[in-house]
């Protein structure tokens, strides 16, 4: 990869001020855009293959083509609600380069046919929110949000949402609802959001980083835009790196470069005399892969063959220092906290399997165990309204699978520790023999 | 292994509150008999005015009246719910749905600290145990274990007021306590704010080991 896409510059002080993102050549993508037909922008999305870089890898131009045709109301939401475990890109991304995902909002909103815009972002990023606030009245007062932009017919407002704390959130369905103003829950699908979404009215949803990306795409050409990455992960994409590595942090990769050259080769690979463990290729909802995988092509298609996903792009690398009892143990809290409570396998399956996972840990279960801890996941995947019970069965599942041999000595190990510190407790009730009520 | 439960026997909280079956449910507040604060109503019916539906500033107008009174009171969800012509009991359950709303009263300083996954792998758990121990007793801290707070390069790390600082040793924690209650910036040099980023350079940088 010769030149980088989203990071170029990041560090540029004053980068996130209209003037010096300008002077960059900032905003002729939109003006590019404009001049086109609507059609055309649209083509020019379909043609870069650019695949949605929010956790589920969907084409982003054929989510835009979705969209029904007609005199309605369209909305688009930016998904920025990055609570994945591990997940930080599109935090550098708001808080460094603002303009750069307002244009892609802004075009990608003229691609569909949309006049109103939000930006849900997690209440907790609140200097990424003040940035985006300003940033959003910048480009008001110039001109490039409102009616009639740039003398083109095509008008847009953009709202900054704030979140309040609820992983779910950033589920498609719980998000609309959330910006509705209601609880945090996922709705049935279909209808899916193109046809029915916030206000009932068709809505496109995107990360930040497939909108970030969309004012490349058109100064390239769809065309040239593919030709970076391999034929089905197209483009550069974001890797937000932690855990035991040297240098954690996001990396601007291209897609299908080997996962060894991204944990050695940028972060620096764990401390010294460490080994890769275990590692989430894409959020903690990623089913694991090991020190065998490490040669993998980064890329949307081979981890999926693979069996895992490349997800949101954030690799969690663990070392053989740690215990996967003690990683699965706080990805299960995790997403027992997290359940909306909504769909029962959901919201049961996950505390059953913590409380599982807190009776390993205290010696008080058995090999068994692990086949309910399995055949509890295998009961979650599928059977919820979102994928939140799946993002916890599918890592639970591939750790108990992957490591079964290092929980059954876990159990083990336990179990004889437990025994030997109890004592034989008292009877509670003195037994008589023969006695009478 | 020891079931947790609450006075009343039951290991769900709450059920056995006192509640006063005869009266009917709470209605919208009437404007006349709730006084809301100026700006409060200000700020709320600024956010309302950005929606289609007005409904949808729930969550901006339940920030406003938290920061306001310092937690979800009921006097607080009374003021929204009378701004926004909804019923409390409708913004209560949105509060309680959302993490960062309070619905009990809480200390001044919010101090999150992520004990995701990422996070102590890198020693947070540590670090939480560190925080609540010399803040032990202190009614001006509202210390919580936060899941991810979405910033795994700085692990680990606390959000403070607000504010990303990480990585944080377990030696930094006095520091970092002793700016908060000074109301000073809480330990600038850690700041995720001033951090640059680790991805900067190109790729063919680092893997030529320039970086």
């Amino acid at each position: 990869m010769s030149e980088l896409l989203l990071f170029r510059d990041i560090d540029e002080p004053g980068l996130n001020t209209i003037d010096v993102y300008r002077r960059r050549g900032g905003y002729d993508d939109l003006r590019k855009a404009l001049a086109m037909p609507r059609e055309a922008v649209l083509n020019e999305l379909l043609a870069s293959g650019l695949r949605g870089r929010g956790g589920a890898g969907f084409a982003m131009g054929k989510k835009v083509s979705f969209l029904p045709k007609g005199a309605m109301d369209v909305y688009l939401c930016c998904n920025a609600d990055e609570s994945e475990p591990g997940t930080f890109k599109d935090r550098e991304i708001m808080q460094k380069n603002p303009h750069m995902l307002i244009e892609g909002i802004i075009i990608a909103a003229y691609a569909a046919g949309a006049n109103k815009a939000f930006i849900y972002i997690r209440g907790e990023y609140r200097l990424q929110a003040d940035i985006l606030d300003a940033a959003v009245a910048e480009a008001e007062a110039a001109g490039y949000l409102g009616d009639a932009i740039l003398g083109s017919e095509h008008d847009l407002s953009l709202v900054v949402h704030r979140g309040a704390g609820a992983y779910i959130c950033g589920e498609e369905t719980a998000l609309l609802d959330s910006l509705e103003g209601k609880r945090g829950n996922p709705r049935l699908k279909p209808p899916f959001p193109a046809n029915q979404g916030l206000y009932q009215g068709p809505t496109l949803i995107n990360n930040v980083e497939t909108l970030a990306t969309v004012p490349s795409i058109i100064r390239m050409g769809g065309d040239e835009y593919a030709k970076i990455g391999t034929e089905t992960s197209t483009g550069t994409k974001l890797v937000s790196i932690s855990g035991h590595v040297k240098r954690p942090g996001n990396y601007e990769i291209e897609l299908g470069i080997p996962s060894r050259e991204i944990i050695y080769g940028l972060a620096g690979g764990p401390p010294d005399g460490r080994e890769v463990k275990l590692w989430f290729p894409g959020g903690s909802s990623a089913p694991v892969l090991t020190k065998d995988d490490l040669d993998l092509p980064y890329d949307f298609d081979t981890l999926a063959k693979a069996g895992s996903m490349l997800g949101s792009g954030a690799i969690i690398v663990v070392d053989d220092s740690t215990s996967v009892v003690d990683v699965a143990y706080k990805t299960a809290y995790f997403y027992r906290h997290e359940s909306c409570g909504k769909c029962t396998p959901c919201r049961e399956g996950t505390n059953w399997t913590v409380k599982m996972l807190e009776r390993i840990k205290a010696g008080e279960a058995t090999p068994m165990d692990l086949d309910i801890m399995a055949s509890v996941c295998t009961n979650i995947i599928g059977n919820c309204l979102c994928v939140l019970g799946d993002a916890m069965a599918m890592p639970i599942g591939s750790m108990v699978a992957k490591f079964r041999d290092e929980f059954e000595a876990y159990i083990e190990e336990r179990r004889a520790a437990a025994w030997a510190t109890t004592e034989e407790p008292e009877p509670e009730l003195a037994i008589i023999q023969g006695a009478v009520a | 292994m020891e079931v947790r439960r609450f006075e009343h026997g039951s290991r769900v909280p709450g059920w056995d509150r006192e509640v006063d079956l005869s009266k009917d449910p709470s209605q919208v507040p009437d404007p006349a008999t709730t006084p809301v604060p100026e700006d409060v109503r200000a700020e709320i019916e600024a956010h309302m005015a950005k929606y289609p539906d007005s409904r949808s500033a729930t969550l901006p107008a339940l920030a406003a009246v938290q920061r306001h009174h310092g937690w979800c009171s009921p006097e607080a969800i009374e003021q929204a719910a009378c701004v926004m012509r909804l019923t409390p009991g409708y913004l209560t359950a949105v509060a309680t749905f959302y993490d960062m709303f309070d619905t009990e009263p809480v200390g001044r300083h919010r101090v999150y600290v992520c004990t995701n996954i990422s996070c102590s792998l890198r020693g947070a758990d540590e670090l939480y145990a560190r925080v609540k121990e010399l803040t032990d007793g202190d009614a001006d801290f509202a210390v919580k274990r936060f899941e991810c707070l979405g910033a795994c390069d700085i692990a680990p790390m606390a959000s403070v007021d607000g504010t990303y600082v990480g990585p944080l040793a377990l030696s930094d924690v006095e520091e970092l306590l002793d700016d908060v209650r000074n109301d000073r910036d809480p330990l600038p040099r850690k700041q995720l704010r001033y951090r640059p980023s680790a991805g900067a350079t190109t790729p063919d940088d680092h893997t030529e080991g320039t970086a």
